[in-house]
């Protein structure tokens, strides 16, 4: 156990190493995110921008801009053959999952610790909720955990940039209206209770899908 | 090298009826084949024939659609993980990240595979393929040969008994082919067996004391011991319709 947590950390760290040299996928995710938010900003008059539409204008932007980044992910993977360079290594495929799942998380938490304040200035919010930073964490594993598996899938086909959204899209579909139900009723100073059972979806997505993935995950990439 | 599971038994790769489907299309129609340990195996044959198919197999790329396969003397089906660390690789292909240095890459390699003496082994194998002065430059500046040899040393990382090899004199500068040859001919005294696919006869003669032929996906020819060039050209052209 300890030995494969070493093995999902030395994936995740190259995977930072790489990025931190290429800049490649954070600096898109969070262009496209920034982009979304500032054309959705001027579009709507300033009472228009309520906390249930801001929400959702949120999550428009962090989902797209996830599945541009997810899309890079193992496009990185499949150059000069690295995907088959990890799948030599004798670890389980699940190590290769989480390694892969833990990037994802990372890269797309500071993305959205970029753009929340920006979002929050830019859409007239008022007050910025504590809650919001649950609700993005559990909504980016269960995004990241799905993402993960749909973007390994979907590097093979030859029409990937089409294929990862349209598989990856109605999957994740549970996570994403959670998310931006919960986001509403955050932004709008809503109380705990009504918030907890979106809190709750999340948190069952997530399990069920860290759960099943990493056992899909092996007739994924193996041809 | 690393532990191998029944080194004793003499046989370090088993094939029985090993079949690959891709659709419709038989890229392997029931081959078999034996590698001992210390064994060194050349598999020629023109494109299509079923090389690449077989080592992805042997490597665990790829999985079978039927039959058995054994690598190390472990079972493909429940032992793969085992099996990997048996085996190094060496494609037309580094496997190696082009933003990382070579040795960033064997640092990364070297862990998922539990390199012990890690540091110590990185600096050996740099000196080893020539590449002391460009460790630390990114993989992507470096000419083709430097990075062939660099997946040289990321294929040797974890000393692995078993080496198996498609196509790696691609791109390789005279060098880097120098250390290939070196690598291959330390497996006569019962050191690394390999198992090498290549369209050119002299290498896999020069490299390898049993060759083998493969043409739609099944073994046509097989012969140890030493031929020389032309007898192979007229044996390759008979069995495969293919010109040298």
């Amino acid at each position: 156990m300890k030995e494969s947590a070493g093995k999902v950390l030395a994936i995740t760290r190259k995977d930072i190493l790489s990025e931190m040299r290429t800049k490649e996928i954070v600096t898109s995710i969070v262009a496209f995110a920034l982009l979304v938010i500032v054309v959705v900003s001027l579009a709507l008059d300033p009472s228009e921008r309520t906390s249930a539409v801001a929400a959702g204008v949120l999550w428009i932007a962090f989902t797209f801009a996830g599945v541009l980044g997810l899309g890079r992910s193992f496009v990185m993977e499949k150059d000069k053959g690295c995907l088959q360079g990890l799948m030599l290594c004798p670890v389980d495929r699940a190590v290769i999952y989480f390694g892969k799942m833990l990037s994802t998380v990372i890269f797309m938490l500071v993305v959205e610790a970029i753009i929340l304040p920006v979002f929050v200035i830019l859409l007239d919010q008022p007050r910025f909720p504590p809650h919001l930073v649950l609700i993005t964490v559990l909504a980016t594993v269960g995004f990241a955990a799905v993402g993960t598996l749909f973007s390994a899938l979907s590097v093979n086909t030859k029409a990937r940039e089409v294929m990862l959204p349209l598989l990856f899209l109605p999957v994740a579909s549970p996570v994403i209206i959670a998310a931006i139900e919960a986001s509403g009723l955050a932004l709008a100073g809503g109380p705990w209770s009504e918030i907890l059972p979106w809190l709750g979806v999340m948190v069952a997505f997530d399990v069920i899908f860290l759960a099943v993935s990493p056992l899909v995950f092996e007739f994924v990439l193996e041809e | 090298m690393a532990d191998s599971g029944q080194q004793a038994d003499g046989c370090a790769i088993e094939v029985e009826r090993l079949v690959k489907s891709y659709g419709d299309f038989n890229a392997l129609r029931g081959v078999d084949l034996k590698v001992k340990w210390g064994e060194g195996l050349a598999i020629f044959g023109p494109n299509g024939a079923g090389k690449t198919t077989l080592i992805k197999i042997l490597s665990t790329i790829a999985k079978a659609s039927s039959g058995r396969v054994s690598v190390g003397g472990f079972d493909l089906q429940g032992d793969s993980v085992k099996a990997r660390r048996q085996i190094g690789v060496v494609t037309h292909q580094t496997l190696l990240y082009d933003e990382l240095s070579t040795y960033e890459n064997l640092r990364f390699y070297g862990k998922m595979y539990d390199v012990p003496h890690l540091a110590d082994r990185i600096r050996e194998l740099v000196a080893q393929v020539d590449l002391e002065a460009r460790r630390d430059d990114p993989v992507r500046t470096l000419s083709r040969g430097m990075q062939q040899r660099a997946a040289i040393a990321r294929a040797l990382l974890h000393d692995p008994p078993i080496l198996l090899l498609d196509e790696p004199g691609t791109g390789l500068d005279q060098r880097a082919n120098e250390m290939l040859i070196n690598i291959v001919s330390s497996t006569g005294n019962g050191r690394r067996t390999v198992i090498m696919t290549t369209h050119s006869l002299e290498q896999g003669l020069a490299f390898c004391n049993r060759v083998l032929i493969l043409a739609r996906g099944n073994i046509v020819y097989e012969e140890s011991g030493k031929l020389d060039i032309s007898t192979l050209r007229e044996v390759y052209h008979r069995h495969t319709g293919v010109g040298y």
